[in-house]
């Protein structure tokens, strides 16, 4: 490809992501300082290897790069966040147990959403951002995360579940 | 569909990605159960909340102009290359290295990546051999007529055995050439499922057998009696490995 229409379809395909890319990393980096970093770097790995990309959609191309350079990052760095913790990976807690009521759920406001998310393991809250927040199918996020669509339901159920019990037990804190 | 189904299924479900039929027992569930209408309509809180656009971390814009920015000059790095007459000088220095280490050292060589190199050669033979339909240059079941057949077209003789009775018919023979020399092919068969024998002379060592896959393909190989012999089918693993049994007490009985 020549050099001036790999920039020019680069910028058309994958440049309009940027918030896509800047907005997963922050969550899996959880501060701005390091998710500029990392979204810096996946962008520039992204052009590097923009020959590589072969049409389809810029965003799944681009949020899986920068997954992939997020988690080199964050085992270099934190590797205690890339290793799932035992609760979360077995033990499923009854949906009865933390069906809390609707109306308790409806009163979380922001900030409480946003801790609990920052709560959850990097798995958990990965899915749920690529789901919740991006709104991608659960074939996009099988692609991204390189996973089989049977563990994103999974996944992506135990992350919920997860999450309401985080957001009940905050609910409960506040007066 | 009762609740502990559509429990399991009620995120698929509010998320629109489970198929009609499942879809629609859901919804009728969830119309008569209050149970699971209230984990839908809980489902249904949770996302509402995540959909908060204070929740979505949008690029800040001094980001932004700094990653387009840096494509942009990686772009341009692209597209001109400084010269660096030394990084070639590098480059034809380790060029030449190689050629050297690749001459005095790689026919000393027989390890795994020759092997790897030589069952590719393999797999090509077996499978060319099954598309041109040229399985055989002499087709016989009659071991007596194949193995004569290759004396005057090879310089060493292969041990041409035929094991019918066992399930696996000799069907012929015919010149291969693997590893720039001409090697003796016997072929085979087991249920419509074919078997290239190929055989050359080996080391003096026996080696033991090693089996690999490749696209499908199973290649077994080993040294025995000074030959060296590649098994290629797709027949699966088991099986091959059973003639090959057979061959190897065929040609040196065990006491």
């Amino acid at each position: 490809m020549e050099a001036r229409d790999k920039l020019a379809r680069f910028e058309q395909t994958i440049v309009p992501h940027l918030d896509a890319a800047y907005n997963l990393a922050r969550w899996l980096a959880r501060n701005e300082h390091d998710a500029e970093d990392v979204a810096q770097e996946a962008c520039l790995r992204a052009f590097k290897f923009f020959d590589n990309f072969r049409g389809g959609d810029g965003r799944v191309w681009l949020l899986t790069i920068v997954r992939n350079t997020c988690y080199t990052w964050l085992r270099q760095n934190r590797p205690h966040e890339t290793i799932s913790s035992f609760d979360e990976k077995i033990h499923t807690p009854d949906s009865d147990a933390s069906n809390p009521a609707t109306l308790a759920l409806q009163s979380a406001n922001d900030q409480m959403l946003r801790q609990s998310l920052e709560d959850l393991s990097t798995e958990f809250r990965e899915i749920v951002i690529l789901r919740d927040l991006e709104g991608l199918s659960y074939k996009e996020i099988a692609d991204i995360a390189g996973i089989p669509l049977g563990t994103v339901m999974s996944r992506l159920a135990r992350a919920r579940e997860r999450l309401k019990q985080l957001l009940v037990d905050r609910l409960k804190e506040e007066p | 569909m009762d609740c502990k189904e559509t429990q399991n299924l009620i995120d698929v479900y509010a998320d629109g990605e489970l198929d009609l039929v499942r879809n629609l027992e859901i919804d009728r569930h969830i119309e008569q159960c209050a149970l699971c209408s209230e984990s839908y309509k809980n489902h249904q809180a949770l996302r509402n909340g995540l959909k908060s656009a204070a929740l979505y971390y949008r690029s800040p814009d001094a980001l932004q102009r700094r990653i387009q920015s840096s494509v942009r000059k990686a772009a341009k790095a692209q597209a001109a290359p400084r010269a660096q007459p030394w990084r070639w000088f590098g480059v034809a220095a380790s060029m030449a290295v190689a050629a050297l280490v690749a001459l005095v050292f790689v026919p000393l060589l027989r390890g795994p990546a020759a092997d790897e190199l030589l069952a590719k050669e393999i797999l090509s033979s077996h499978v060319r051999s099954l598309m041109a339909d040229h399985l055989a240059d002499i087709s016989s079941s009659d071991q007596h007529t194949v193995k004569p057949w290759f004396a005057g077209k090879l310089d060493f003789s292969p041990p041409v055995e035929d094991f019918a009775k066992q399930g696996f018919p000799l069907i012929g023979g015919r010149l291969d050439y693997l590893e720039n020399r001409p090697v003796a092919a016997l072929v085979y068969e087991r249920r419509k499922h074919f078997i290239n024998l190929f055989v050359w002379p080996g080391s003096e060592a026996d080696v033991p057998t090693k089996t690999v896959s490749r696209q499908g393909y199973n290649l077994i190989h080993w040294t025995q009696s000074h030959m060296t012999y590649w098994a290629s089918s797709d027949l699966d693993k088991s099986e091959l490995q059973e003639f090959v049994r057979l061959l190897q007490n065929q040609i040196s009985p065990r006491p």
